[in-house]
């Protein structure tokens, strides 16, 4: 066993040798990874909230890494396990065409990590989109508002917990 | 009271353009703060097409998400069902049929066509070629003609299924296409001189819009508008998924990353996506087009009405649903606006925990006001049209 491997909540071959650029992450912040697996081939590496950003710049400026191109950020709601949420981020590095995916397993009564757009820009609206839709807080976002919905909507529609046959009034906007 | 240096300064005021805007193709809204003709500042507000795509499919099954994912870029369904179909194929670790493969194919780049005929049909009759509009809507006419014909829909196809197909190609397809292709060579090469030399339509589009290709991944870019900045990415190129590595085709790319750039790969890439479809109708195999996985495709219509083992197969599916393994995948295709990615988390019910639809729309509308910034207000209409945000996808 080349790393530290815990247990997982998506189920996973996290006994394969890791790719090349997990291994990179691994050696750099090995205390700092949760778990990791490759289920269907996608890597994928769970960390610590505390470490996100310092592990975002490390694939983004790492020569052999390069993951410049953000894909995507969503979370995921697994009520009624804690942590309750995860956020999820694709990666791409366009020099070396590979692929990593990053989860930051967040508690359900503090569902807070720092910002990435310091990072890459494009996390801007996507941070929003989450913000939105699960109430995730990112520590430090220029303007953490909704993005999808309006601002008077009350609660965040993608929770497990939130109906989905609930209706709220429609309000007009402010100015 | 103005500054004595400052006399003839103006006063900055703000342009609400849109929600409901003849240039908004789609519905967004840019508030621009404008000092005379000149943006200042451009903030873009979107939302207003959410229809709570991912919490509908939270709640139905895994293949009634299929009509849902039609709704995103309802210009291209096609390539959205495949990308889902493909994200749940990978979820379940099946492959489906070769024959399967080409025909998705085949329907996918057709669509790219019919939807770079919409993105540069109206973006032109906006900075005022009205003409060319025409044009394009014939063609994409002659498109959903074809794409009717291998499912009985023009506009929300939902003709993917999960391992499969909902129909083989027609028997006189190839006959078909060929009648219209010709037809739509010609009238892109109408428009191509129409536009491509027009001194209105270049000093409206040359210049304008520009981005750098760091800037451009930095704002996660992807598809014909990263291509205009000169960058190579594209997944039927990097990542063949289907039967794209047994083509032969080019990957247009621009050269300074501006609005005409982005007109220019478009045009170009129809003129590829015709040619794939053509080698891939020589070579398209014989066989099934639904893989034979009874977790996966019911039966036979006829065995489900004369066999109680069909029939049990058939309700188990419907109800339940397909049940992909406990896990997660991601599955991303080249849509025609950039990278179409699904992320799909799976608790081994019928059910989806998570769909999760990465829109390029998104991602690339993002950057509009940055690239606003500085310039006319008459660019703004350009520069939307060529970002060619689509409401559906953007907003969910």
């Amino acid at each position: 066993m080349d790393a530290p491997v815990e247990g997982n909540r998506a189920a996973g071959d996290s006994d394969e040798k890791p790719s090349p650029a997990v291994q990179r992450v691994l050696e750099r912040f090995s205390g700092d990874v949760l778990s990791r697996h490759a289920y269907r081939g996608d890597d994928t590496l769970v960390i610590k909230r505390e470490a996100v950003v310092d592990v975002c710049r490390f694939l983004k400026a790492e020569p052999d890494l390069r993951f410049d191109l953000f894909l995507d950020l969503t979370a995921v709601d697994y009520l009624p396990v804690e942590p309750r949420f995860e956020v999820v981020i694709h990666l791409y590095s366009t020099p070396h065409g590979l692929r990593m995916r990053l989860k930051v397993p967040l508690a359900g009564d503090d569902p807070e990590m720092d910002t990435l757009t310091s990072v890459w820009r494009a996390t801007d609206w996507f941070e929003r989109e989450a913000w939105d839709m699960y109430g995730i807080v990112f520590r430090g976002h220029p303007n953490l508002k909704r993005i999808l919905l309006y601002e008077e909507f009350e609660g965040h529609p993608l929770r497990k917990d939130y109906p989905i046959d609930k209706r709220q009034p429609l309000i007009g906007p402010k100015n | 009271m103005a500054e004595p240096e400052n006399e003839l300064h103006t006063d900055e005021m703000i342009l609400n353009i849109g929600p409901s805007h003849p240039a908004t193709h789609g519905t967004v809204r840019v508030l621009a703060t404008l000092d005379g003709e000149n943006i200042v500042n451009a903030d873009v507000e979107i939302g207003y097409l959410h229809r709570a795509f991912e919490k509908s499919c939270e709640h139905g099954t895994w293949q009634q998400a299929f009509p849902y994912t039609d709704r995103l870029n309802y210009n291209s369904a096609i390539i959205n069902n495949v990308a889902y179909a493909m994200g749940v194929e990978k979820l379940l670790g099946i492959d489906v049929p070769e024959r399967c493969r080409f025909i998705r194919t085949i329907a996918s780049e057709i669509s790219r066509v019919a939807d770079h005929l919409t993105c540069i049909g109206p973006s032109a009759m906006e900075v005022g070629a009205f003409s060319t509009f025409l044009y394009f809507v014939e063609a994409r006419e002659l498109m959903w003609d074809l794409i009717e014909s291998l499912c009985g829909a023009r506009l929300t196809n939902n003709y993917v299924r999960i391992g499969g197909v909902k129909a083989d190609l027609p028997a006189d397809f190839a006959e078909k296409l060929k009648a219209h292709f010709v037809k739509t060579r010609q009238l892109i090469d109408d428009v191509d001189k129409l536009l491509t030399h027009n001194r209105i339509f270049i000093d409206r589009m040359r210049g304008t819009g520009v981005l750098s290709a760091e800037d451009a991944i930095d704002w996660g870019w992807t598809g014909p508008c990263l291509r205009s900045t000169g960058v190579p990415l594209d997944l039927r190129k990097d990542e063949p998924y289907l039967v794209y590595d047994q083509v032969d085709f080019d990957v247009p790319v621009g050269e300074y990353g501006d609005n005409f750039d982005r007109y220019l790969v478009r045009m170009e890439e129809m003129h590829q996506s015709m040619r794939m479809v053509e080698q891939l109708l020589e070579k398209i195999p014989e066989g099934p087009i639904n893989v034979e996985d009874t977790r996966v495709r019911w039966p036979a219509k006829q065995l489900v009405y004369s066999r109680m083992e069909e029939l049990i197969n058939h309700f188990k599916i419907v109800f339940e649903g397909v049940q992909p393994p406990k896990g997660e995948a991601y599955a991303a295709v080249e849509s025609p606006n950039g990278e179409l990615g699904f992320y799909l988390v799976s608790d081994g019910s019928g059910k989806p925990v998570k769909v999760r639809c990465r829109p390029p729309g998104f991602a690339n509308l993002q950057a509009l006001g940055p690239i606003l910034k500085g310039g006319m207000l008459s660019d703004l209409v350009p520069s939307f049209g060529m970002i060619n945000m689509i409401g559906g996808e953007c907003d969910r």
